[in-house]
């Protein structure tokens, strides 16, 4: 009987290590759960049922979801001539398991029958979902509609839609990318107008949805037809119905098993979500952040599935007289994708614990009237400062963790060898249901754009000024600290030159100045695992040891100061090549 | 798999149909039925050391990690998914020491509605005998049944002797090896059960027993929020022994109220687990433990396979002609 949790030790490891008492006492402060039987007793008590639940999850994972897996990429989903879509057998085992153990409303609140878990074990349980088969987590993860739901939406809408969240009656979808809206959110055009009745009705076409065959549809439409950016959308909830279709189920490279569609609204009734002309700029922000994590999460797991095929193979296969693995160059292919997922699980889980202390934070703010002047203004102080804090590290850990699972997925692929190039193995789905993450919920360049400003604006020297001050017993660790510090220290001079240049050099300097801070961040978050484990000292210093050079790298090159892919582009790129 | 011809028996009818025209709620009516699963918590067997076994040819439990019997949990499942179907009650009965409660709260994990421990030091070293005579006086107890429910065998001992020998003891009739529940009308139960090399459709009329093997169903996953509630369900052993832990010095009269009034928070809270003993059910006492069982094991041996490094075979017509070769070779196949 195989276990994703139980059987992963780094993520035992994380879940003693991180501080999870203090995530469940917020989480559970001034919780407004309504009389549930299951609430826990103590901090303890949530703590356990924390690990509890991520022991159904890592079962059903890997007793259910994974088996499903090859079979679901083979087959897919299948669009109806109605324009509705059944989803592939074995995907509705999956959820029918995932409704059977209660795991359907895993954040909302116990007042709507949720368990009242913490952003970051559902980010562990996202990523334990993702290693058993990526494309069913675009199911499982899509609960940040509900959660966008209980945050912005009146208490009407809430108690009819979240119980049947939580109960699994149906899943969502968060209907924003319109074909010449993708990246540009501000370009969505779908219609949102009031009829005699006073009903809003949404006309248009939406497009790369996933799971738009969902029951519970949150739509960003253009409602202020006079107002052309991102002040002029609202959010709204509707429900499938007649008049929304289904016109085109996508082909896709990869996550085969969640239906991605393009969807026809005609006239359709739908409610406003909280108020207008805030859809975009506040509710669909927020909502995007907590997806970014999701993302990053779907990546961990990839990532982790891809790196565990790569070591077995790696010890069984033999060539040369020896397993691969004794061939230098496969060892240190096997240890650098081990590296890459425990950095980005490190600094991933390190995003999530900040979102839900800055999510509580804003929830106490709000729900508890009577807060003396004094928490008021240290709440409001402290939601300022870990705002700015979460504007970078969530990017920055979707950023890191897509690259990585792209990366490793790819190098599992090399270890196979030919085999790995074969659908004998599972290495090629990875790769295939890798690709997406750098790409969707925001490209990496996007997140690199968004990175770059904690970087370049003093929200990084703020977070590591902590890791900084960090005192290790072991000599060892601290010398290793010095260097992140020397380090911090280059990349305030490049950011310095970056920002006395032209505005476009800090964009183009971006991917160079995110991936240095990273590396320092991540280098004190492995150093803080290091101080209490053995194992994850020679990590810290491996992954210090070799990333710091790359830094070095990276500093030079925008010292340099050269704008050439911008001021040569013509030259450098070329000609446009004609069509035919 | 192979049609088989139905054996007819007596009081069984042949189906007039063939079985996949037989949709599952074909004549069902919906009339909640009573369900009582009896389960086992058994020593995992993956991990028997030569310690397994006491000087007196009992099972030595203390030395083996301990796992839900495999099949009882499959018996669970048939039980908790016909009453999702049709409504009613599920019951789960272990009879074990104090700490097969765990596997009591397991069940309650996934569903069940109520759950007893039938616990007493004079029903130790019960053979199947004793053991089925013990559990029938349980559920007799239990009062109305429209269905008992077992796993084929435990993988202790491997017998399957006992749910069998329950259904004798009840006096009512018995399907063993299902692996479908086709339909329940009423009075009459539709069970497609395994006979090896095929399938045999037999009708049964309730109240029945029923095995139930390891293919007829994946069991349901725990569910978290009853997880939440019932990981503090307590038999009264187990509060008495908490109790006495934290009350080191106190006297017999103290820590027998204190027990009392823990015993009382946990009834009100519905998280006692309710335990009997064999004067709660009216046993024979010379028909329970060692004096009601004519069992006696002479010797447990523990064989130990030793793993002789591994062979790759390549994926070739001629690598995988050489792998039957093989397998013919040291009698796996043939």
């Amino acid at each position: 009987m195989g276990n994703f949790f139980l059987d992963n030790e780094d993520i035992r490891f994380l879940f003693d290590h991180i501080d999870l008492r203090e995530v469940a006492s917020l989480q559970e402060t001034h919780a407004l759960n309504g009389d549930a039987d299951y609430v826990p007793t103590d901090v303890d008590d949530a703590v356990d049922n924390y690990r509890r639940v991520l022991e159904i999850v890592g079962q059903v994972a890997a007793e259910v979801i994974a088996p499903h897996a090859e079979q679901v990429d083979r087959e897919g989903n299948t669009l109806n001539e109605d324009g509705t879509v059944t989803l592939h057998p074995l995907v509705r085992e999956n959820l029918r398991r995932m409704a059977q153990a209660d795991l359907m409303g895993f954040t909302l609140p116990r007042k709507y029958g949720g368990l009242n878990c913490p952003n970051i074990i559902y980010t562990m349980a996202t990523e334990i979902v993702s290693r058993a088969d990526a494309s069913f987590m675009n199911l499982f993860g899509l609960q940040g509609i509900a959660e966008t739901i209980n945050a912005f939406a009146d208490d009407g809408i809430k108690d009819e839609v979240l119980p049947r969240f939580a109960r699994s009656e149906v899943t969502g979808a968060m209907v924003l990318t319109e074909p010449d809206a993708g990246s540009d959110l501000q370009a969505v055009r779908l219609r949102a107008y009031q009829d005699e009745q006073g009903v809003w009705r949404l006309n248009g076409v939406k497009r790369f949805i996933t799971n738009g065959c969902g029951e519970i549809l949150l739509v960003l439409a253009r409602s202020e037809p006079d107002i052309h950016d991102g002040r002029g959308l609202s959010l709204f909830i509707t429900e499938r119905c007649e008049s929304v279709r289904v016109r085109h189920l996508e082909e896709k490279l990869g996550i085969h098993g969640s239906p991605t569609c393009e969807l026809v609204f005609d006239d359709t009734p739908a409610r406003l979500v909280g108020e207008r002309q805030r859809g975009l700029i506040t509710y669909v922000m927020a909502l995007m952040n907590g997806a970014r994590v999701g993302i990053a999460a779907q990546s961990l797991g990839i990532g982790e599935a891809a790196f565990r095929l790569a070591r077995l193979y790696a010890h069984t296969r033999q060539q040369f007289g020896v397993p691969i693995e004794r061939l230098p160059a496969v060892a240190e292919l096997v240890t650098e994708m081990k590296i890459a997922v425990e950095a980005a699980r490190a600094l991933t889980y390190e995003t999530s614990r900040i979102c839900d202390i800055e999510n509580n934070n804003l929830r106490i703010l709000e729900t508890v009237k009577d807060l003396p002047a004094d928490e008021q203004r240290q709440r409001k102080q402290l939601g300022r400062t870990l705002k700015r804090i979460n504007g970078m590290l969530t990017p920055m850990s979707k950023y890191l963790a897509s690259e990585m699972c792209v990366q490793v997925t790819n190098d599992a692929i090399q270890v196979l060898g030919g085999s790995g190039y074969m659908k004998d193995y599972a290495a090629e789905r990875y790769l295939r249901d890798a690709r997406i993450t750098t790409i969707y919920e925001g490209t990496s360049q996007l997140q690199i754009v968004a990175a770059v400003r904690g970087v370049a604006s003093g929200s990084f020297e703020n977070y590591v000024a902590d890791h900084e001050n960090e005192r290790y017993e072991d000599a060892r660790l601290e010398e290793l600290k010095q260097r992140l510090i020397e380090g911090r220290k280059r990349i305030q001079e490049s950011v310095q030159f970056a920002k006395s240049q032209p505005t476009a050099f800090l964009d183009l300097a971006g991917r160079r100045l995110v991936d240095s801070a990273i590396i320092v961040i991540v280098g004190h978050l492995l150093l803080g695992q290091a101080a209490v484990n053995g194992r994850k000292q020679r990590v810290a210093r491996r992954f210090i040891d070799a990333r710091l050079p790359m830094l070095e790298m990276y500093c030079r090159q925008i010292m340099s100061g050269d704008t050439s892919p911008l001021d040569e582009y013509d030259v450098l790129a070329g000609p446009v090549p004609s069509l035919a | 798999m192979r049609e088989s011809a139905p054996i007819c028996g007596g009081g069984w009818r042949l189906p007039t149909f063939p079985i996949w025209q037989a949709p599952l709620n074909r004549g069902e009516r919906k009339v909640p039925y009573d369900i009582v699963v009896c389960v086992k918590q058994v020593p995992d067997t993956a991990n028997v050391t030569a310690e397994a076994m006491k000087e007196d040819g009992t099972v030595n439990r203390a030395a083996l990690p301990t796992i839900f019997n495999p099949e009882d949990l499959n018996a669970l499942e048939a039980a908790l998914d016909a009453r999702d179907r049709f409504g009613g009650t599920v019951t789960v009965i272990s009879m074990g020491p104090p700490k097969a409660a765990d596997v009591l709260r397991d069940c309650l994990f996934r569903g069940a509605d109520r759950a007893i421990l039938l616990t007493d030091r004079r029903a130790a070293a019960s053979d199947t005998l004793a053991t089925s005579y013990i559990l029938a006086r349980a559920i007799e107890t239990i009062g109305r049944y429209d269905i008992v429910m077992c796993g084929r065998q435990a993988i202790d001992g491997d017998t399957a002797q006992v749910g069998p020998q329950i259904a004798e003891k009840l006096g009512i009739p018995q399907v063993t090896y299902l692996e479908e529940l086709v339909s329940l009308d009423g009075k009459l139960a539709r069970v497609r059960r395994n006979v090896g090399n095929g399938w045999e459709l037999v009708e049964v009329r309730l109240p029945a027993l029923i095995t139930v093997i390891a293919t007829a169903n994946q069991p349901r996953p725990p569910a978290a929020r009853r997880v939440m509630r019932y990981k503090r369900a307590r038999v009264p052993m187990e509060i008495e022994a908490e109790v006495k832990k934290s009350l080191d010095n106190a006297s017999e009269k103290e820590t027998r109220d204190a027990i009392s009034g823990r015993m009382e928070e946990f009834r009100r809270q519905g998280l006692l687990i309710e335990q009997w003993n064999l004067d709660d059910i009216h046993a024979e006492l010379d028909r329970c433990g060692l004096a009601g069982s004519p069992t006696k094991v002479f010797r447990v041996q523990a064989i130990v396979l030793s793993k002789k490094g591994f062979s790759e075979i390549p994926g070739t017509e001629d690598g995988v002609r050489r792998l039957i070769d093989e397998l013919v070779m040291d009698r796996t196949l043939g």
